[in-house]
């Protein structure tokens, strides 16, 4: 097994497109070393990309935050703008797995392992983040609910990895969240997971939203019925029930070890409306 | 934060709360677990598995894995002759020495997912991951069952085809799952159900949970070419261990020298044996020190959990709360070979209580699963739920509160107990008052909140042990003990130490031997471990007073009966007061070698007298309504230990018990595929507490003394895990009026009967 | 295939080591470096007993590999007493006898102080939180938690 720490991303691009058998992105380790230590992976070569200066970097960009692949969870908790800009990102990157594990993390690692479970991924699709690809063929952006297309399935081609995240300029009056469900207090995998961001006028009145809902289907949701079932409301009681409705009917989740399809399903309502009143109430606060 | 101390009295040290002997080298990472031996030239041991449920072993090709470049031995089910049936105490439990080398090995069937197949020793890891991929085993592969009651079906795929049901007659004339039938009990239920007013009947289950130390299974075995044998594993009784692997491989126990390390956690587990048989073999084959380890996986898949049951209680009682008749089924599963803890099981259920009419059946049944190993308090937990569940309801339909009704019928000093001797003193009232009594019992509740209580008992063992006190030449005194120290043993049998022979704690430097160095020792498990090793220092320490005055009479030409020990000196008693000062040990340690020689004692004792104990739970849960999600809010439990040597020890194992009685009763299972397969091999998805999931628990040491027992002691380790699973699930009940009676009670199934019932909704 | 140099810090210490791709920092600290302290619960980060130290940031060592370390500074739990002198959260615990068998105690103390130096004064729940990282099925937590606690304010005060 091969191990190539590359210092730019066009030596990366090529030792990836070139591989001749299985080759992985190393960035945080925490999903590709469990792998291969329990013989589901067994790669040819890894690539580690964490000495590529734009993908360990966060930069503010045109008014919005450009987030490094590689920029482990507990970085983006101590980056204080950061967490004033996006809490929702912030909070989901950091309820993956345990404290060690959130300093070594990373929200391209945790997109691209592919789970539906990820947690960091809803919030990152109601932030509206668009995914920056490089490749053999040069650069493309991608929304990041078109990353993820199935369980370990990504859009992305042979050679391709993920560079960053631009997140886009927060309005005024925006909040967003992340909440996810799990049956003890912390260490889970997400049994449901549901982001919200939105921006709400001087009234209280929500003029955008976005909703996305992990782990009840077979990749991360960006579920626009949702969405629009709360636009041009001040979040009142009908308003978060035709939001749980829509989270609800845009489920289809299965049944496994961490939950039930019934369960996933009722569960999803409940947090899709927890989230969007934290992510109001933070709105408000700005 | 030690005891206060008089100027002319040595200070006395049981009961305090001193600074354990070995702890240094614990938080400084010098401590030596099971994995952290090594020796020169040692290969890397690993198993092969079976990745069937059931299945009939053809034939198992090693030839391509022993031609391989690096690999020194391989080993199979022709490595271990087959034992004849002969049944052994395994910890707390029973088991077949046919079945122990079939369970290390798989013979004639593999019999769960994860059974060892074969093992090789090889010069590197990744040769011995390459080698077990080239052994060829050719599996007829066979329909298997896992649930204990379709195991019990007559058309269940059938384990063992010589399996027939003992303690029913007639002997059964077909082969079946069911291994065993026990009953115990006492009275007539028929009279005993017709003078009750008030009847409960409920069936209860649960699933297999395992012990999940966080120190997986290791070994380290030496065999020279003489073929003595050197061995260091991780385990709760290394003599065990030494007659386990000279039985399976026809050799002399005396040749066999097994050291145990520091374990990092066992609650029953590490009682039997998986990995060492193998490393011995293995090691005997290469001639190289042969290490094995298993991965997490392999310990979930191939280390015995506790059993799966079904269980059914009847309880009746007078209007006015007066138990009068108590009934019980449980069938507990056993794994791949008999030998669940459904006997204990039967014996505890209903052992709180005092009641005239009492019966229990048992069956222990065998299914397609790791066999079953202890899990602290085997058989207990599991019955007793059911019946503090019950009692818990009968308390709500009598509208008498849960505490009065546990105390008017509570077994106390007299009691026949439901499995037959009467007890002595104990503490089961004791422990309901304490709790009772507390702020805990009336701080008000809001809504979706709850309050639970059960009691718990187990008997707990003693056993042979032997301990041995040496005296240096310096005055400091070497203790070896023989039972491994799961957590704080060598404090308490050094305080003991200290105490009786009236020397400071720090001079007492207590070891645990291996088993060339140190007498018999049963198992450190059956909460023992401190009862009995502290008696067998009592012992030796008196051998030692003894000799101590001999040697100063000698000295001063008395006679023996004008000496005697007293504070940790020898002095001239009765006429002769006075006339010589006292000497301490350290003054005769100098003058051994002119008085007679080196000083020592040696405790070698069966310890009897092994006093149960009872414990009683109080926890507050709340329930989110629209998630099912149960929390943890607060927890007190009173225990009686008799005498606490060492009281933080003593709360930790409270502590610990209660802690994994809170993972068993909300979130830890076995998850089978429909394959037989193990799901959650892993500690992501087996859901063990973790430090935010529970809250400080208010550990209440209540002492009603042990008469049998020189200090009082009575065992506590066990007991702490048999109440938490009722007490929760009565808190839930009064939370949400909805009684559950399947572990674990994880958030779908609580939110699905909330739904249900109407009850999910916004919470306030 | 051939192994690869690293050369890193270890406990203040510097050393050299050969590794293969996809042996763990883990497996270099405890079966090259012969630094046994850290242990080996999981292989899959659920359980905390193999935690150090990398630059400071506080990380399983089962999920970094021995070549990602070249040129790092890493302190795992045999670098956490000053000569003979042990660091408060060592000394609380064994006050506290906040371990039974210290086999998560390593992981526990490593991941404490790296607590402390970030946060000297959490309250109960922020430790807990921390801490959730860590596994002990020995102690339910409880004596573990005021161990940390006491450490802390003792820290606070010296």
């Amino acid at each position: 097994m091969r191990y190539e720490a590359p210092e730019t991303l066009d030596t990366a691009v090529a030792l990836l497109a070139g591989a001749r058998g299985d080759a992985r992105v190393l960035a945080g380790g925490t999903d590709l070393l469990v792998q291969m230590r329990y013989d589901i992976l067994d790669p040819e070569l890894i690539v580690d990309i964490k000495r590529i200066p734009e993908i360990r970097a966060v930069t503010e960009e045109e008014g919005g935050w450009r987030i490094g692949a590689a920029v482990t969870g507990a970085e983006l908790k101590e980056h204080a703008a950061l967490g004033r800009a996006w809490p929702g990102v912030v909070e989901a990157a950091n309820l993956i797995g345990s404290t060690q594990v959130q300093g070594r993390a990373t929200l391209g690692g945790n997109l691209c392992n592919g789970s539906p479970a990820a947690d960091s991924v809803p919030a990152l699709i109601a932030a509206g983040a668009i995914a920056s690809v490089a490749g053999p063929r040069g650069r493309r952006d991608v929304p990041v609910e078109d990353v993820m297309i199935g369980p370990r399935k990504l859009s992305l081609e042979r050679g391709e990895l993920v560079v960053s995240f631009l997140l886009p300029p927060r309005a005024k009056g925006s909040g967003d969240a992340y909440l996810r469900f799990i049956p003890r207090t912390e260490m889970d995998i997400a049994v449901v997971g549901a982001g919200v961001s939105l921006t709400a006028d001087d009234a209280g009145t929500i003029t955008r939203a976005r909703v996305s809902l992990g782990a009840v289907a077979e990749k991360v949701l960006l579920v626009p019925d949702a969405a629009q079932a709360i636009v041009g409301s001040r979040l009142d009681r009908a308003a978060q029930e035709r939001l749980e409705a829509a989270a609800r009917a845009a489920c289809r989740p299965i049944d496994d070890k961490r939950g039930t399809v019934e369960f996933r399903i009722e569960v999803a309502g409940v947090l899709t409306r927890r989230a969007a009143l934290i992510a109001l109430e933070r709105a408000r606060a700005r | 934060m030690q005891a206060k101390t008089s100027a002319a009295l040595p200070q006395s040290y049981v009961g305090t709360r001193t600074v354990r002997p070995d702890g240094v080298d614990k938080v400084t990472g010098r401590a030596r677990f099971g994995a952290d031996f090594n020796l020169p030239g040692q290969l890397v041991g690993r198993v092969l598995r079976s990745p069937h449920a059931h299945a009939r072993i053809l034939s198992i090709d090693t030839s391509k894995a022993e031609r391989l470049p690096g690999v020194k031995a391989v080993v199979t089910r022709d490595d271990f002759p087959d034992q004849s049936s002969e049944f052994i105490p395994a910890g707390e439990m029973m088991m077949n020495y046919r079945d122990v080398v079939r369970n290390v090995m798989a013979r004639e069937k593999a019999l769960y997912e994860g059974h060892a197949v074969a093992a090789v020793a090889a010069t590197s890891t990744a040769v011995a991951r390459r080698a077990l991929k080239l052994i060829d085993v050719q599996y007829e592969v066979l329909p298997h069952v896992i649930d204990v009651v379709d195991a019990m079906k007559p058309e269940a795929p059938l384990l063992h085809e010589d399996l027939y049901t003992a303690g029913v007659e007639p002997k059964p004339e077909r082969p079946s799952n069911i291994a065993k039938r026990v009953e115990i009990g006492h009275g007539d239920i028929e009279a005993g159900f017709a003078r009750a007013d008030v009847i409960v009947e409920r069936e209860f289950s649960t699933q297999p949970v395992h012990q999940g130390y966080i120190e997986p299974h290791a070994a380290l075995a030496s065999v020279s070419e003489d073929g003595a044998v050197e061995l260091w594993c991780t385990t709760q009784g290394h003599f065990i261990v030494r007659a386990h692997c000279a039985r399976l491989l026809g050799l002399d126990i005396g040749k066999v020298r097994v050291t145990a390390s520091e374990i990092g956690g066992g609650f029953g587990g590490k009682t039997v044996v998986y990995l060492e048989p193998l490393a011995v073999a293995l090691s005997r084959k290469a001639k190289r020190p042969v290490k094995l380890v298993m991965s997490r996986e392999e310990v979930f898949k191939a280390s015995g959990p506790t059993s799966g049951a079904r269980i059914k209680v009847k309880l009746g009682a007078t209007k006015a709360g007066k138990f009068t008749g108590a009934f019980a089924e449980l069938k507990y599963q056993a794994g791949a070979f008999q030998g669940s803890p459904v006997q204990p099981g039967t014996m505890c259920a209903f052992a709180p209580y005092d009641i005239e009419h009492v019966k229990v059946i048992g069956y222990d049944v065998v299914s397609n699963r790791p066999k079953v190993a202890a899990y602290r308090a085997p058989g207990a937990p599991i019955s007793e739920f059911a019946v503090e569940s019950v009692v818990d309801e009968l308390a709500k339909k009598l509208e008498i509160d849960p505490v009065e009704l546990r105390l008017q019928n509570a077994a106390r000093e007299g009691t026949k107990a439901a499995y037959g001797p009467k007890f002595g003193p104990i503490g089961l009232i004791d422990t309901l008052h304490a709790v009772e009594k507390t702020n805990h019992y009336t701080t008000p509740l809001e809504e979706w909140q709850g309050r639970g209580v059960a009691s718990g008992f187990w008997f707990n063992i003693g056993g042979e042990t032997c301990a041995s006190l040496t005296v240096n030449e310096d005055g400091t005194v070497s203790l070896m003990a023989g039972t491994p120290d799961i957590g704080g043993l060598r404090a308490s049998l050094a305080m003991v130490a200290a105490d009786e022979l009236g020397v400071p704690y720090d001079k007492v430097r207590p070891i645990i031997g291996d088993t060339g160095s140190v007498g018999y020792n049963f198992l450190t498990g059956g909460s023992r471990s401190a009862f009995s090793g502290s008696m067998a220092v009592v012992e030796a320490a008196k051998q030692i007073k003894a000799d101590l005055c001999t040697r100063a009479a000698k000295l001063w030409e008395l006679a023996p009966d004008q000496v005697a020990f007293e504070n940790g000196h020898v002095k001239p008693v009765g006429d002769t007061n006075g006339r010589h000062k006292p000497v301490s040990v350290a003054d005769l340690a100098k003058v051994a070698g002119k008085t007679g020689g080196p000083i020592g004692g040696v405790g070698r004792i069966n310890a009897q007298g092994a006093g149960p104990s009872f414990g009683t739970h109080l926890v507050d849960v709340e329930v989110d309504p629209e998630t099912g999600r149960v929390t943890i809010l607060r927890y007190t439990m009173a225990q009686d230990a008799g005498r606490a040597i060492h009281p933080s020890y003593v709360e930790g194992q409270y502590q610990g018990g209660a802690a994994q009685g809170i993972g068993w009763a909300l979130n830890e299972e076995y998850i089978y595929g429909a394959d037989g397969k193990l799901q959650n091999a892993g500690f992501l998805d087996y859901r063990m507490p973790v430090a935010s999931d529970v809250p400080m628990i208010d550990a209440i040491i209540v002492e009603v003394p042990n008469p049998r027992h020189p200090y009082g002691v009575r065992g506590v380790g066990e007991t702490p895990i048999v109440p938490p699973m009722a007490a929760i699930a009565n808190a839930i009940e009064n939370a949400t009026g909805i009684r559950f009676t399947e572990l674990p009670m994880s958030p779908p199934k609580v939110l699905k009967a909330l739904k249900e019932r109407g009850l999910n909704g916004v919470k306030a | 295939m051939a192994k690869h140099h690293v050369t890193a810090t270890v406990n203040g210490d510097a050393v050299e080591f050969l590794c293969e791709t996809e042996e763990t920092l883990l497996d270099v600290l405890r079966d090259t470096l012969h630094l046994t302290g850290s242990k080996e619960g999981c292989s899959s980060g659920d359980c905390g007993a193999c935690s150090v130290t990398l630059d400071g940031r506080l990380v399983c060592s089962c999920l970094v590999l021995g070549c990602e370390v070249a040129g790092r500074s890493i302190e795992t739990i045999e670098g956490m007493a000053t000569g003979e002198t042990l660091h408060p959260l060592q000394q609380k615990f064994l006050e506290h006898a906040a371990l039974q068998c210290g086999i998560c105690t390593p992981g526990f103390l490593v991941a404490s102080k790296a607590l402390l130096e970030r946060d000297p004064d959490p309250t109960e729940t922020e430790i807990r939180y921390w801490l959730a990282g860590n596994l002990c099925r020995c102690t339910g937590y409880d004596k573990i938690i005021k161990a940390v606690m006491d450490a802390a304010a003792e820290m606070r005060t010296s």
